[in-house]
This record gives structure tokens, sequence and C-alpha cells, in this order.
């Protein structure tokens, strides 16, 4: 057949033949990452504060852990919501649910007298709980995950509240790894690593040191470990295993799935359990590091987790995207949150300036899935 | 096309791959089907003709599982079966390419491939999606389609409408299908791609796969065709071998022949009348008007 032949012809010469166009495929094919965006973001906002604020102190080592810490703890957040948002769907509980599993531990510890290790163990199992309920809930009504996580973000936020009050009579419960500090479960979610390293680095002075001779900074957030792990961990699902493909398939075409034998509902549920489990994770690092339980701890993360996995080139609309770009997504995020006050610009702009990110990625994200799905005339 | 004349494969010897008995659909008050009898053998292409609403969706909705049938029967392999969803007809041998085709744009050609079905490899924890093997036995079987894929890893929307079928036709032929439901398979394609594409049903033929063809095009049907049932407003106005008929009376029985020759004559009507109105003949007026 003639069709046939031009096919061929076509491809063997994009395969050999003419380099230009080996280079042009080679640049194709980097288009087609869904990270691309987020990366190229990742190294603009770099050159922009290296050049507004190199001298300030946001690329020392202080500075550094600083900003790393705010993009670990919405990293570990948006590698879960990254994963949900290519199975098509969203969870807008996750803040809520911060402030939820936080008061579980609060409250188990410091009213009812559980060990920690215990009262960890009972928040992720709520976690899990509430994590399927709202995935059962989607899948079983199929109303829109974005109505059904909304009337769970209400419900669980003023439980919150209204159970932490009914309990303590305040909205705060302090003091609760009091004694506790260097439990092992206390320092898996809040603690420092490589201390003698940074010890080592001030003493021979590579970086710089209190009068005292200590680091300004005794070690890498535990958090940071925690949010790149999740994020192996949910690219190692996304790319490697069957149910990676699974979840591209549900919230690629759903009904075209199951014609095939994905297991949606299954998927789906499993990713709502995975989110609600992060934020759990989240509220562990928050809980531990300060010591202390809050009923409004998380407000807005869940918008947060999803900026970040948009940034990091996730469709809204699911199908397409990746947990790598989500770990850009939220080193964007704290570089900027943190680098704007090194800067001098008054940080109330710092949403303006989010806002801004947000609606270019979006645009940037459109404009890559209609590369990607050009039919070859 | 010339591969595809009938060799009456199934037709002289072995069983039927599927049969379908005195088959009756009703949605409410409304009858979808009635008494369809329908058999479809190894290595035949069984093609399923008729305009819009004479039930061929309803008929190919039974054989795929979407469908119960409310009256008469279904076997496969001769064993009576009742399937309860698309997978369970899937696992009968029975697979069907609807006209959505079951794609996902986004994804590779390979992920899309192998959706719900991915090779692993490893244990335990390691446990994974063989992408090397899944990418090699894709680019293998669509190259046999004569599709040479330079990069399983592109994704779907960046094929043409004719490649999308025949990877859709690959995929269900590499599961080991031995009852291809076609579903306007070449309603969407130009001449080229629906060539690609019929070139492919005679070669699932040669393969002694049972082929059954939905179409309401009698050009791209009658080439590949074996057999021809036609249907009309939900019942079967006849099932003849391709040595029976031409494919002009095929063309009659499908659109009803007097409504076509009332069709020609209103035609003629509507073109010939300011020649008719010169010589001073009043016609009836007509309803519809070609815009």
């Amino acid at each position: 057949m003639q069709n046939d032949l031009t096919l061929r012809v076509t491809r063997k010469g994009a395969s050999s033949g003419d380099e230009r166009l080996v280079k042009a495929h080679w640049w194709v094919k980097l288009l087609r990452r869904p990270e691309l965006g987020a990366l190229s973001g990742t190294i603009l906002v770099l050159i922009f504060f290296a050049l507004v604020a190199g001298r300030s102190g946001l690329f020392s080592p202080p500075g550094i852990v600083n900003f790393l810490e705010v993009s670990a703890e919405l990293g570990i957040l948006a590698s879960a919501v990254a994963l949900l948002m290519i199975a098509g769907e969203f969870d807008l509980s996750v803040g809520s649910m911060i402030g939820f599993a936080g008061v579980v531990i609060g409250m188990l510890v410091s009213e009812a007298g559980w060990p920690i290790p215990l009262a960890v163990l009972a928040a992720f199992v709520v976690a899990i709980c509430i994590g399927w309920a709202n995935g059962w809930l989607v899948i079983k009504t199929g109303l829109p995950s974005f109505i059904v996580t909304l009337a769970s973000m209400f419900i669980l936020r003023g439980m919150t509240l209204a159970l932490t009050r009914l309990v303590t009579n305040r909205t705060q419960i302090p003091y609760i790894t009091n004694d506790h500090e260097n439990d092992f479960i206390v320092q898996l979610f809040s603690g420092h690593l490589g201390n003698g390293i940074f010890v080592w680095l001030a003493h021979h002075g590579y970086i710089a040191q209190r009068s005292d001779g200590a680091p300004f900074v005794d070690g890498i957030p535990v958090a940071i470990f925690w949010w790149l792990g999740l994020a192996a961990v949910a690219t190692w699902i996304l790319v490697r295993t069957r149910f990676g493909n699974w979840i591209f398939a549900s919230g690629g075409d759903a009904n075209a799935a199951r014609n095939v034998g994905v297991p949606v509902a299954r998927v789906k549920i499993s990713l709502f359990i995975m989110t609600a489990v992060v934020s759990t994770i989240f509220a562990c690092v928050q809980v531990f590091s300060t010591g202390s339980a809050d009923t409004l701890r998380g407000t807005q993360k869940e918008f947060e987790a999803i900026i970040a996995a948009v940034i990091g080139g996730n469709l809204l609309s699911g199908g397409y995207g990746s947990a790598i770009g989500a770990v850009f997504g939220a080193l964007i995020f704290g570089m900027v949150e943190i680098g704007i006050f090194y800067t001098g610009v008054d940080t109330d702009w710092f949403k303006v300036f989010l806002g801004v990110m947000v609606l270019i990625a979006v645009l940037f994200n459109d404009f890559i899935r209609r590369r990607a799905t050009e039919a070859r005339k | 096309m010339s591969e595809a004349t009938p060799n009456g494969a199934g037709q002289n010897g072995g069983a039927p791959l599927v049969e379908l008995r005195n088959v009756s659909k009703f949605f409410g008050s409304i009858v979808a089907l009635k008494n369809i009898s329908f058999t479809v053998y190894p290595g035949e292409v069984h093609c399923l003709l008729g305009d819009n609403g004479a039930g061929k969706s309803t008929l190919i909705k039974i054989l795929s599982g979407v469908y119960h049938c409310d009256e008469g029967e279904m076997r496969v392999c001769g064993n009576k079966v009742d399937f309860s969803s698309p997978r369970e007809a899937l696992d009968f041998g029975i697979a069907t390419v609807f006209q959505d085709l079951a794609m996902v744009p986004l994804m590779s050609i390979t992920r899309n491939f192998f959706m719900g079905r991915e090779p692993t490899c490893g244990h335990g924890l390691l446990r994974r999606f063989d992408i090397e093997t899944a990418n090699e036995i894709a680019r293998e079987e669509l190259g046999k389609i004569g599709i040479d894929v330079r990069d399983p890893t592109q994704a779907v929307g960046t094929l043409s409408g004719g490649e999308r079928q025949c990877v859709a036709i690959a995929r269900a032929m590499y599961f080991g299908a031995k009852v291809l439901i076609l579903d306007e398979p070449t309603s969407a394609l130009g001449v080229h791609q629906a060539s690609m594409v019929l070139k492919y049903v005679a070669l699932a033929r040669r393969r002694g796969v049972g082929v059954i063809f939905i179409t309401h095009n009698i050009h791209h049907a009658f080439p590949v065709g074996d057999t021809f049932t036609l249907l009309n407003r939900g019942t079967c106005v006849g099932t003849y071998r391709k040595s029976e008929i031409s494919r002009d009376e095929v063309l009659h029985v499908m659109s009803g022949g007097e409504q076509l020759a009332q069709l020609n004559a209103e035609l003629e009507e509507l073109m010939g009348r300011q020649g008719l109105q010169a010589t001073g003949i009043e016609l009836e007026p007509v309803e519809t008007s070609p815009h």
C-alpha cells in the first residue's frame, strides 16, 4: 500500500539520514517530559534569586536548609497529590486531614496518656479510614471528587475544632513531646541527620559557625529525606509498576480503562488513602518539631499541594504528569516563599507571585498536552 | 484486497466460534432486536450491515458482554454462555474494538497496548512493569501489520486515526482474541487509512480469527467480507454468502430497496425542479430542503 510506504519513509528519515532531524527528535522527546516546565521554572527561579538576593544569605547553608524545609513539607504532600491528580481526582481535605491527625495524636498523648508511638499508629489508622471513605464516596456516588472532598474538608476541620474544644476546652494542645524529645518516633519525623558532617565542616571553616564553634546548621531536617523518599516511591510506582499504568489509565479515560480490565475503583480509593496518609506524615513532622498540635494546622495546604503538582506539570484533568515534577514544584514554592524575604520585597507579595506562576504553569502544560496529542497527518 | 476472496475456511467444516440463536432484546416497550440468529466461524469475516438504528450496536453489545439478551441464547465454541461484563467476554476470547478504541491519547503506545495486562518481572516489592519487554513486543506486533513504530513510547495521540485503529486491533489479537468484533472501524477514516485497517482484517482472517465487522459502508465491507448479515429495524433481513449476492443487491436490501428508489425519485425532482418549472408542470411541495 502506498500509505504504508509513506509511513515508513517518513519515520526512517527521522531515525537516520539527516542529523538535524535526530536533533529535533531529541528536543521533542524532552518536550514530551511532564517535568520540563517545572525544571526550567526551577532554574529560572534559581537564577532570579541568585541575581537579586545572591549576597543576602539565601544560598548560605542556613538559607538553603530554610527553604528546603518549606519545600520538603509541601513536597511530602505533593507526591501523593500528584498521583491522585494523574488518576483524575482531587483531594481538598488534605489540609483538614493534617489538622485532624495532629489533634488525634495530641489528644491521645496529652489527654488519654497513650505512648507516642501508639498515638501515631492510631492517627495513621484513622487517616486510612478517612481516605478510604473519601474514595469510596467518590466512586459510589459518581460525584466529582472536588465536591466530595470539599465536604470532607469542612467536616474534618469542624470535627478537629469541636472535638478538641470539647475534650481540652482549648484549640491548642501543647507539650506533647515533653520528656520524649529523643524518642525514636519523634526523631523519625523531626530529627536532623548528618550533624557530625556539619560540625566537621564548621570546624574546618567551610561553613559559618557560631561564636561557640557550633555550626549554624546542625544537620539536615529529616523532613527533607521524607520528601525525597516519598517522591522516589511515588515515581517508582508511577512509571515502573502495573499500578502506575493503571493510575495513568484511570485518569486518562476511566471508561476505556474499565473496558480492558483495569480496577479503576481500587486504584482511585488507594490513592485517596495515600493522600490521607501523607497528610498524617506531614502532621507528625509538624507536631513533633513544634511539640504541639493546633486545630488550624494545615489550613490551605490542599491548595498549596495542588499548586506544587500543577507547577510540576501534572494535568488537572488527569492522565498525565509526574511525581518528579511535583518535587520541582515544591522546590519552586519553597524557594519563592523564603527567597522573597531575602530580596527585601514585602512578603505580602508572595501570593501574587504564586498565583502568576500557577497561571503560567497551567498555560505551559496545556501547550505541552496539545503538542503531545497532535495527530500526525 | 485480492487476498480477501472467500476461502470458506470455516464454512465447510469446523464448529462455529460464536452462535446466537433467536436472540431478542427489549428496552422497555421498544424492541431493539427480534429473533436474531447469527453465526461466526473461524477464519470468516462476517459483516453486519444496516442503517442507523438497525440494531447493530445492540447486537455487538450483547456479543461483547455489555448487555444481556432477553430471549434466546448465545454459545461460544458450542458452550452456552451468559456474560456479566466485557472482561468476561474477553476471557472467552471475544475481543471488541469499540469506536472509542479504549485508548488513552496521552499515554504511550506501549502503555496503551498493555493497559490492564502489563507484563511484570521481579518479585515482592521489586515486582515491576517490564517496560523493556513491553516496548519490544509492541514494536514487533505493530511491525507485523506494517506500522513501523520506531518509538513505542510516543503518545497514542500522535498516531493517525487508522494507525490507532490498527493498534487497538493488534492489541486484541495479541491477547488471544478468537473472535474480533470491530465496531465501525473505518467510518471515520480516509481512503488510505481505511485500506490499512481492511488489510489488517484480512490478515486476522487468514490467521483463523473470526471477525465480526460492523459497518454501513458496503464498499469497505464487500472486499473483505465472506458473509453478510443485513439488519433493518431490529430484525434480520437475511444472511448471504458473498457468492450469493452482489454489491448492489446488498446495498439495495440494506437501504430497504423501495426507500432508495423513492429517494432517487425525490432527488430527481429536486434537482430538476427549475427545469421542470420551465415546462409549466406543477410539483408537490417537498418537505425537506437541501441546505
